[in-house]
């Protein structure tokens, strides 16, 4: 299948050596893991090169997690004062969860946004051109993106202590397990976007008006308890808020709290009272990615 | 018409419509494998909706068109595994080195990594590009960029490379200089060129021309039988009797031949080939000879009636055309 063959030049004066020729193999599973590879090997690459981009991405989890959440920590630690350990919970840890969810959001929707950046400087023709079927690239897309906003999401992981969650290993590991699967989804939901949008201006205004609401809606912010009803409909049918909730799960877990407290941070996310478990709501995620991921093939390889 | 070998491309009927606009409007054409030929036409005569379906970027409203042997609708991959573009923007990520733009290009085409590394060196040594491999593409000139692109293009030794307006925007110098590779790479390698054009001087390196205007292709032909096709090249020669010389070329050869600018002048077809008949026949001695050509632009002027220019004042692109008048 590979086969190669050099020829002898034939008085070219060019590359004085012989050509060497190259012989494109048939279009195979290989091939197309090939691109899903090179796809995503890209999107790293980029990343590592933004410095900026790193920076800027930065920002605002910071500002949520140190200013809003030491600032609105004095509010309530007036409200219920002093007490001993395990009676109370800061409120940086509370949107610690609900901060890396947010990072990763902003960063997987910049990453696919990057295709429509790729439209309008024209390496999108360069990919859509190539023998390779368009699920490769979506997919490298996809995986790609959600590999860059995990690396975000670490870095505000670093900043754990700060917020009082502990470093631990098994925790850490846990966190990048659901960002990346929940970066995966929100990926596939802005390739989904750009593959229909055009310019750069309306993706992100989309997004814009797209991530405020799924963030305040998700529980990143506040519990999902004791809602008003059209509030607790509204959560329930936010995607993200079951992406966020087996974060804040996983970080209470470690927490030594007295089981009321427990209840009124991380009370989970029911169904007519009945409490959705952290598998379901993973699988809920993944299944929800992989249904956008689908969309964004489809109207890819419509488009021609 | 191909002479041996199956035709690089081959297009019957082929029309595109966008909408009620037909910008492609039922052309015919075969290129020969190993030509390089051309698409003159000014902007909006449909070359770039033709180069579009070719590289099956674009699908046909109707008729068939095939490309190295393949065709574009029912063998879409076979016809992308062979075909090379360069398209008329550039189509880099500037974030990327030169080097991994290559490879980003050679993963998506699969071709094997025992044979990059030396595929690599070689079109990049052929553009010049080997020491700038590891820059930023967003550092290089846009010659360079546009020699990259011709690079990644031959990575894969497609059989058909497409060049859309290969040299649009560039000065002239890095003009010439990218034709300059383009002829190498036909020496180097075993390729087909098929490429569009909005400059007259560049259709001349075409071993044959496609005018286009208005969605249809006018004329077909190698510049010089086209130019031959328009009016006689204008044969200027001086002798020692220049009368005699008048009266000779009448007599043998039935021409009518003039005084002008101080030599004897007149017009024959294919000018350069009746040189030798002349010294052969005329039977006495020439002291100098000119020959000068019929344009391209008088070619094109008779077939459309009109200048390319302002062929491109009317277009649909009027706009683009005002952008790039302001700069120039």
């Amino acid at each position: 299948m590979t086969t190669t063959e050099r020829d002898e030049a034939r008085a070219g004066r060019v590359g004085a050596g012989p050509v060497v020729r190259v012989a494109v193999p048939e279009r195979s599973i290989v091939h197309d893991l090939r691109a899903v590879k090179i796809v995503l090997h890209r999107e790293l690459i980029r990343y590592g090169r933004d410095r900026m981009r790193m920076v800027s991405g930065l920002v605002q989890p910071v500002l949520w997690l140190l200013v809003m959440g030491t600032g609105l920590s004095n509010l309530m630690a007036a409200g219920r004062g002093g007490g001993p350990a395990g009676s109370h919970v800061d409120l940086k840890t509370f949107i610690f969860p609900g901060v890396c969810a947010m990072t990763v959001m902003f960063t997987a929707m910049f990453s696919a946004g990057s295709i429509v950046w790729d439209r309008e400087f024209g390496f999108l023709r360069e990919m859509l051109v190539a023998p390779v079927s368009r699920s490769s690239i979506v997919v490298g897309k996809c995986i790609g993106g959600a590999m860059v906003a995990t690396l975000q999401g670490a870095v505000i992981l670093a900043l754990a202590g700060l917020a009082g969650v502990p470093y631990d290993p098994v925790l850490l590991l846990e966190l990048l397990g659901l960002m990346f699967l929940g970066a995966f989804a929100l990926t596939g939901f802005g390739v989904m976007m750009a593959a229909r949008i055009k310019s750069m201006q309306s993706f992100f205004g989309l997004m814009q008006m797209a991530m405020m609401p799924m963030m305040f809606l998700s529980g990143a912010l506040y519990p999902l308890a004791g809602l008003p009803v059209w509030l607790t409909v509204l959560t329930r049918f936010n995607p993200l808020t079951y992406a966020v909730d087996p974060l804040r799960q996983a970080v209470f877990s470690r927490l030594s709290l007295t089981p009321e407290l427990r209840r009124t941070f991380d009370p989970g996310v029911t169904w007519w009272g009945w409490r959705v478990p952290v598998g379901l709501e993973i699988l809920l995620v993944l299944l929800i990615g992989l249904a956008l991921m689908g969309v964004a093939i489809i109207e890819f390889r419509r488009s021609e | 018409m191909p002479e041996d070998g199956a035709p690089a491309v081959e297009v019957a009927g082929l029309v595109r419509r966008f909408g009620a606009v037909e910008a492609v409007r039922g052309i015919e054409f075969a290129v020969r494998p190993g030509e390089i030929f051309g698409f003159l036409g000014p902007n909006g005569a449909g070359k770039s909706t033709t180069i579009n379906m070719l590289c099956t970027l674009l699908r046909p409203t109707e008729g068939t068109a095939r490309v190295a042997g393949f065709d574009v609708v029912r063998d879409r991959d076979e016809v992308r595994r062979n075909i090379g573009l360069v398209f008329q923007d550039p189509t880099l990520d500037g974030y990327l080195s030169g080097e991994q733009n290559l490879r980003f290009h050679a993963e998506l085409y699969g071709v094997p990594r025992s044979v990059l590394p030396d595929r690599m060196r070689q079109v990049l040594e052929m553009v010049g590009l080997w020491d700038k491999r590891g820059d930023r593409v967003q550092t290089y000139s846009g010659g360079m960029k546009r020699r990259l692109e011709i690079a990644r293009g031959l990575l894969h030794s497609p059989r058909v490379l497409f060049l859309d307006e290969p040299t649009v925007g560039l000065d002239p110098q890095t003009r010439s200089s990218i034709w300059e590779y383009i002829r190498d790479l036909r020496a180097a390698e075993r390729i087909t060129i098929f490429m569009t054009t909005h400059y007259m001087d560049e259709a001349e390196y075409c071993d044959r021309i496609a005018i286009m205007d208005s969605g249809r292709i006018v004329a077909l032909d190698t510049p010089q039988a086209l130019k031959a096709g328009v009016g006689k090249d204008r044969v200027q020669i001086t002798t020692d009797d220049d009368e005699a010389a008048i009266a000779a070329l009448a007599e043998r050869f039935g021409l009518a031949a003039a005084m002008a600018e101080g030599a004897v002048t007149f017009a024959v077809a294919s000018g350069e080939e009746f040189v030798p008949r002349l010294f052969a026949e005329l039977g006495m001695p020439i002291r100098s000879v000119s020959v000068s050509r019929p344009s391209l632009d008088d070619v094109f002027m008779s077939f459309t009636g009109t200048t390319i220019r302002d062929a491109e004042g009317s277009s649909k692109d009027w706009m683009r055309m005002a952008m790039r008048g302001r700069s120039r």
